[in-house]
């Protein structure tokens, strides 16, 4: 496809920012629903969210990329109609309905939605940050056990 | 003929007598009746009769909790009283929460008390003999023109439409939340900063129960005037089985999120309809609503 071919289906480079981050949100939310579907216990849930997170970094490496070094490093192109959560909600909802449901089943501590958000996703996207830079000297899946028994531990009650 | 009414009380507050009592047409109502016997409107009939079994009854409005033994009026077990009257009556109309579902006053002994044919959700062993003529009225207390609508469309002979509870569906069949004047606020996300402001929604944090409690308080307003949503304080949800709960002034959350959904709404729905309103800033929704010139 010619970089042309593309102003067919999206009139601007803004538009076709907010499409990719709308996808990404999308494929990634979509995942967690299945781990949020699982009749499992939370902890076994934190562990595949960390596996899906991971996984996707590793097969999808662009994805998370933009996500961390586009969407969150330059808000300004995403300013109209991508206010807030509006182009992430696929992906946010599943994680509200991950903590809503651990909280639910006694095994998360009640918290500011924020204070519990910022540790999980920050924690992951750190990890995969410093994976960006080449900076781990284990490939990201070793890491996997730990980091989930560490937010887990760290959000339960 | 007239139909013949009896108000007969079980555990309770008044409250629902002291509610019908207000309403604006009270006395043309009850002249659509023989009053056989009220709690606080002589009638023809002594109390003595009432205990007695001896007074007839077409129709028979219960308010108060249930409880089979251990509350007696005048030496009589009133649960006696109450089957005897549901025996004869054509219509069975539990006016109030308590008589409905147990309320109030099966939080003393949930174990006896409970409503005549509802125990919360559950039917009691009452319910498969007085079923097909029971009209479910429950409130905290009930709404005076709900008392009325029921009683003047028997009074009539027209048939009321009813829920899985026996509630009148043309007044239950709306949520609290229908009609409330804080409606914008709730589509947007918008907290009110405390009681009895006229702009925010009560739903998240103030323990409003309006978005999932059956109810048409904000259609038929109270004393023709207002609700508690519209004046600031939330619904406490005292129309429905399990009312009432604690913390009525808390909403109860898991990390920010309601516990108790929007009646009929998927969880799922609603955190992304959550997710994007919040995600704007309405000027309008920032400012008081009416401004006045200084």
């Amino acid at each position: 496809m010619s970089v042309g071919n593309i102003y067919n289906y999206f009139s601007s480079k803004d538009i076709l920012a907010r499409e990719i981050i709308k996808y990404t949100s999308e494929a990634l939310g979509a995942e967690i629903r299945k781990v949020n579907m699982l009749d499992i216990s939370t902890e076994e849930k934190v562990k595949k969210i960390v596996e899906v997170y991971f996984g996707m970094a590793q097969k999808k490496p662009e994805m998370i990329d933009y996500f961390l070094r586009v969407y969150l490093s330059h808000r300004e192109v995403f300013s109209d109609d991508c206010e807030g959560m509006v182009c992430v909600s696929g992906f946010i909802t599943e994680i509200m309905i991950f903590f809503d449901d651990g909280v639910a089943s006694g095994e998360l501590r009640n918290q500011d939605f924020f204070s519990a958000f910022g540790l999980f996703m920050g924690y992951l996207g750190g990890m995969v940050f410093l994976k960006g830079e080449d900076i781990l000297p284990k490939e990201i899946n070793a890491y996997i056990d730990d980091i989930s028994y560490n937010i887990f531990h760290a959000l339960k009650v | 003929m007239k139909p013949k009414l009896l108000w007969l009380q079980s555990i309770t507050c008044n409250g629902n007598a002291h509610s019908f009592f207000n309403h604006p047409d009270f006395f043309t109502i009850l002249s659509s009746f023989e009053l056989i016997h009220h709690p606080f409107i002589d009638t023809d009939h002594s109390f003595q009769d009432v205990l007695q079994g001896a007074v007839p009854c077409d129709i028979l409005v219960l308010e108060g909790s249930f409880t089979e033994s251990g509350f007696t009026k005048g030496g009589i077990e009133v649960s006696h009283l109450m089957k005897t009257y549901a025996n004869k009556a054509k219509h069975i109309v539990s006016v109030g929460t308590c008589a409905t579902f147990g309320g109030i006053f099966k939080q003393k002994d949930p174990d006896t008390i409970s409503g005549f044919c509802f125990d919360g959700e559950e039917k009691t062993p009452r319910y498969e003999t007085y079923a097909s003529r029971l009209i479910s009225l429950p409130g905290c207390p009930a709404h005076p023109q709900w008392i009325s609508f029921v009683l003047m469309m028997l009074a009539s002979n027209k048939k009321i439409f009813i829920d899985e509870m026996h509630r009148p569906v043309e007044l239950y069949g709306y949520t609290v939340h229908n009609g409330c004047t804080r409606n914008e606020y709730f589509e947007w996300k918008i907290d009110t900063k405390g009681f009895g402001l006229k702009e925010g929604c009560l739903f998240y944090e103030q323990g409003c129960q309006g978005p999932h409690t059956k109810g048409s308080c904000n259609k038929i307003l109270w004393n023709e005037v207002s609700s508690k949503t519209r004046v600031g304080t939330p619904c406490f949800g005292c129309t429905e089985p399990h009312f009432p709960k604690t913390a009525l002034f808390e909403t109860p959350t898991n990390m920010g999120i309601p516990r108790t959904m929007p009646l009929g709404i998927p969880r799922r729905a609603y955190l992304t309809t959550t997710g994007i309103a919040k995600s704007f800033k309405i000027k309008r929704f920032q400012e008081s609503i009416i401004k006045y010139d200084s």
